[in-house]
């Protein structure tokens, strides 16, 4: 295996494109490294990314937005007081991400790349909106996070590309987010349902939403319909009902240990309110 | 495979070593520099037996790898007391009896000493919950949670 630090991402973008083998980039190592050591993925090209100057970076963009690089850590998002303010629902997700030692490592950019359908903190960016820049052998480009998934382990990341940055809109007036999951004990463990929602509100009503689910699906999904049932109400019983009803006909888990088709619908539904509840109360000022 | 030098400091002493670029910090922690305090229990971040620090971060050291240590300053369990004195955090372990085997105890004394370094006061949900990552087979927990309390006391009732 031959490890390289790239002071540039030119310079990881030439060493991935001549690198024969597996190659694999390296941010906070907590998914790389387990996969290494269990034999599952050795790779022949290691590239470690923590050394480009900027990545460690969270900047206010002028238009209001953040841009984050992607070797902050789960612990330094959660950190930053301002952040956490304006989008605790993506913060939330990232800091389910493990245990403390595993906060200290972990990234977005390394949660999001590894693609795992139960990414904690997947669900809370693409209800954000968030996007990322790509950097490639053919140049530059920014897709929506949650065009980068693809099936379980894989995403839509040409050879070679690489997440230089991941950003959040500008949070605006009477937003708010937030993310659950239930996992059957209360630290450490696999999600069976993460659910994130973020809304704004045209005083009392919902007037945007986006409605993300993970591990319900071979990746994290965007639900349009469970969005619409919420636009446009004051999130009263019969709006719940309607993002319920949503949410479960769009999830489509599987059966494993973690838990059977039926109770992953059931808990999707139980989730999508709480979540929606919570997001609402933000939006509104009510709750941290 | 071609192994890389690698310049750190640990325990506040400049160290140097040579590491395959697949080996653990653990590894290079043990196996290099003889520093066997760290322990691997499961070598994939669940335990915590390996936990120490770098730059001040609390991590697991096996996964880290070794040459991720180039330039930076590990702390480990050796690195706790005072030569001979021992660390409030480590008397309080023996006289709470919070270990019984003691392969978790290098990792969840590095641990708290990380809690207490960045909030002396912890409640103990905040205890509980910042060494979650850090399993114990033996004590049932209990006793580790007053060892730490007791020794954050201590610590700043000395201040
Ligand atoms: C004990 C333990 C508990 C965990 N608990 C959870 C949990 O509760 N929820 C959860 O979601 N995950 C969990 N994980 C998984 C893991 O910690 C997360 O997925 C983490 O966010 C990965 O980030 P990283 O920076 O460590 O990624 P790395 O391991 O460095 O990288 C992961 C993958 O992403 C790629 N990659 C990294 N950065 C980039 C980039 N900038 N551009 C392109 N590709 C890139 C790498 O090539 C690799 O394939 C756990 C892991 C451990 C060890
Ligand atoms: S040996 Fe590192 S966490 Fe278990
Ligand atoms: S004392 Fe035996 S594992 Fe903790």
């Amino acid at each position: 295996m031959h490890y390289h630090k790239p002071q540039t991402f030119e310079d990881a973008i030439k060493i991935a494109a001549t690198a024969q083998g597996v190659t694999r980039f390296l941010a906070g190592g907590t998914d790389v490294l387990v996969q290494l050591r269990a034999g599952i993925v050795t790779p022949d090209t290691l590239i470690d990314l923590k050394l480009i100057p900027g990545v460690r970076d969270i900047v206010r963009e002028a238009d209001g937005g953040w841009t984050i690089g992607i070797a902050v850590s789960g612990a330094e998002l959660g950190r930053h007081a301002a952040l956490v303010a304006e989008w605790p629902g993506v913060v939330e997700g990232m800091n389910l991400v493990g245990s403390t030692q595993v906060q200290g490592r972990a990234t977005l950019a390394g949660n999001l790349c590894n693609g795992s359908p139960a990414a904690d903190s997947v669900p809370g960016l693409v209800a954000a909106g968030a996007t990322v820049s790509v950097v490639g052998p053919n140049g530059t480009r920014k897709l929506a996070v949650e065009n980068i998934p693809a099936s379980p382990g894989r995403t839509h990341l040409q050879p070679g590309e690489i997440v230089a940055a991941i950003h959040l809109p500008p949070r605006g007036v009477n937003g708010g987010d937030a993310y659950l999951r239930f996992i059957p004990r209360t630290e450490m463990d696999i999600a069976v349902v993460g659910c994130a929602i973020s809304l704004t509100l045209d005083g009392d009503k919902i007037a945007t939403a986006r409605v993300a689910l993970g591990a319900v699906a071979p990746k994290v999904i965007l639900v349009a319909e469970a969005a619409a049932a919420l636009i446009g109400t004051t999130l009263d019983d019969h709006a719940v009902s309607a993002l319920q009803a949503a949410a479960t006909a769009a999830a489509q888990p599987i059966t494993d240990r973690r838990g059977t088709v039926e109770f992953r619908k059931d808990v999707t539904a139980v989730l999508a309110a709480r979540t929606a509840r919570i997001a609402y109360a933000r939006a509104k000022g009510e709750a941290k | 495979m071609s192994k890389i030098h690698v310049s750190a400091v640990v325990n506040g002493d400049p160290v140097d070593f040579l590491a395959d670029p697949r080996e653990s910090l653990l590894d290079c922690l043990r196996d290099q520099l003889g520093l066997t305090g760290s322990k691997e229990g499961c070598g994939t971040g669940d335990c915590g037996a390996c936990s120490v620090t770098v730059d001040g971060v609390l991590v697991c050291s096996c996964l880290v790898l070794g040459v991720e240590a180039e330039g930076k300053a590990i702390g480990t369990v050796e690195g706790i007391s005072q030569g001979s004195t021992l660390h409030p955090l480590q008397r309080k372990f023996i006289e709470h009896a919070a270990l019984q085997c003691g392969f978790c105890t290098p990792g969840i004394l590095v641990a708290a000493k990380a809690l207490l370094d960045q909030n002396a006061s912890p409640t103990e949900t905040e205890v509980r919950y910042w060494l979650a990552g850090n399993l114990c087979r033996c004590t049932g927990y209990d006793k580790i949670v007053r060892a730490v309390m007791d020794a954050a006391s201590e610590m700043r009732e000395a201040v």
